[in-house]
């Protein structure tokens, strides 16, 4: 998968075709592209604003839209790489900046909508915090984190697990492009806990990594997209959203509000998530990822809250409206890809969106 | 400039970064996998000497209740 290739020659090139198909026109038309160098753009792309166009104003719920969310991820991951094996020069080819531009945009617009007014804090950083915990607050009820710790069978907490793959293969890849459209305190915070999230050091204790051997002990391919065509749109949608607001300096605010709950929404329920998989009988090469985020998000939320929130309100008081933009669209798309894997399950249906064998591990295999 | 710093989180636990040595009360060494550490002060977590934010949960209060002070727009 890794694309080292350039458009200096052409023809001879193959790209190996991704292990997911498309969604629609838009991803179609990339994906076919995304076979071709990106000299062949004239070609492989005719016709692509308009279809994107077109698609942009058919849908009625952009998050929930699978080509378009499809294809938003597919651009974001020319930035990322690891995602289509595909000619290093798309990234910065004008016809796939402006597709991805034009799907953000739209997202964006459907997000200020649906998150509409927000309470907004004074640009004070203990106030700032003060406001994302009150947001963030825990509530009772159901939830997919104590689903997996009650009841879950194994067959759905490896559900839960590709679901969450989605981001989590490139865990913290998103905030960190933020971290030069910062400065001062907040850039400071940022950076002490993405030093953390990505081992302090040590390249196997990065989070990714670890999250990576948990699949692998689960006996789940861990080759990033390997079980897309499950994943539904909306679980996509929250992944480009956060890589749409690492991506972009304007949304600098959305992105550090968005990080914050983040992190005040992980400790517990990922203690809950340990809890599911040992109940299932999973030892800790599997169970090391949630446990490890249980003490790691109680340090990072309270940095995140205070130093990157709050700093970054007190040295840009305009920007305060946007991170709590970022932190309730945070809950309001989460929200809504929990409401969706819940309610399959109450209902004995997978929470995928196509069904795939997810398999037993050896391990389990052997005490069953 | 101190070689370490302790920042008393409000409502939360004590964050603790820098240069230091965490012991337990006979003098062990307690082990530490991160650079900055959250040690609770409320009571409650699992992992001690560290935070899980279980704080949250337990509704523990390091001052009088602070209300955000909301100043425009409802959600
Ligand atoms: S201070 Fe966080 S759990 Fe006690």
């Amino acid at each position: 998968m890794e694309a080292t290739r350039s458009a200096a020659t052409s023809d001879e090139w193959s790209f190996e075709a991704p292990p997911f198909g498309a969604r629609g026109p838009v991803s179609e038309q990339l994906l076919a592209a995304f076979r071709r160098p990106a000299a062949d753009a004239d070609e492989t792309l005719a016709g692509l604003p308009v279809a994107l166009a077109d698609a942009i104003a058919a849908t009625d719920d952009i998050a929930r839209d699978d080509d378009l969310q499809l294809s938003l991820l597919l651009l974001h991951g020319l930035h990322y790489g690891s995602v289509v094996d595909a000619d290093e020069e798309w990234e910065w080819h004008p016809s796939t900046v402006a597709a991805r531009v034009a799907i953000e945009r739209a997202f964006e617009h459907e997000l200020r909508e649906r998150v509409g007014s927000v309470a907004v804090p004074s640009a004070d950083a203990e106030a700032v915090a003060a406001a994302l915990f009150k947001l963030t607050k825990p509530t009772p009820g159901p939830s997919v984190a104590r689903f997996v710790a009650k009841q879950a069978t194994d067959e759905q907490a490896r559900e839960y697990v590709v679901l969450r793959s989605v981001y989590t293969l490139k865990e913290a890849d998103a905030q960190t492009w933020s971290i030069p459209r910062l400065s001062g305190r907040a850039k400071a915070a940022l950076v002490e806990i993405q030093a953390d999230e990505y081992g302090g050091g040590r390249p196997e204790r990065m989070h990714s990594a670890i999250f990576a051997r948990t699949m692998r002990e689960l006996g789940l391919d861990d080759r990033y997209g390997a079980y897309l065509d499950a994943v539904p749109a909306i679980t996509i949608a929250s992944f480009n959203m956060m890589s749409m607001f690492g991506l972009n300096r304007r949304l600098r605010g959305a992105s550090a509000g968005h990080y914050a709950a983040y992190e005040m929404t992980s400790s517990l329920p990922n203690r809950m998530l340990g809890d599911g998989f040992r109940r299932l009988g999973y030892g800790e090469e599997v169970t090391d990822y949630f446990d490890e985020h249980v003490e790691a998000d109680a340090v990072h939320e309270q940095i995140a809250g205070r130093d990157l929130a709050g700093g970054l309100a007190e040295h840009e008081p305009s920007l305060v409206p946007d991170i709590m933009f970022g932190a309730v669209a945070s809950m309001m798309i989460d929200g809504w890809a929990a409401e969706r894997t819940l309610d399959a399950w109450t209902a004995g249906r997978s929470a995928l969106r196509e069904a795939v064998d997810l398999g037993r591990s050896a391990q389990l295999e052997e005490v069953s | 400039m101190h070689a370490s710093e302790i920042v008393a989180c409000v409502d939360g636990p004590l964050l603790v970064r820098g240069d230091f040595e965490l012991v337990s009360s006979t003098g062990e060494p307690v082990e530490r996998t991160r650079r900055t550490v959250a040690l609770c002060r409320c009571g409650a977590s699992a992992i001690k000497p560290f935070c899980d934010g279980t704080h949250k949960l337990v509704g523990f209060r390091t001052e009088p209740p602070r209300e955000p002070d909301a100043v425009e727009g409802s959600q």
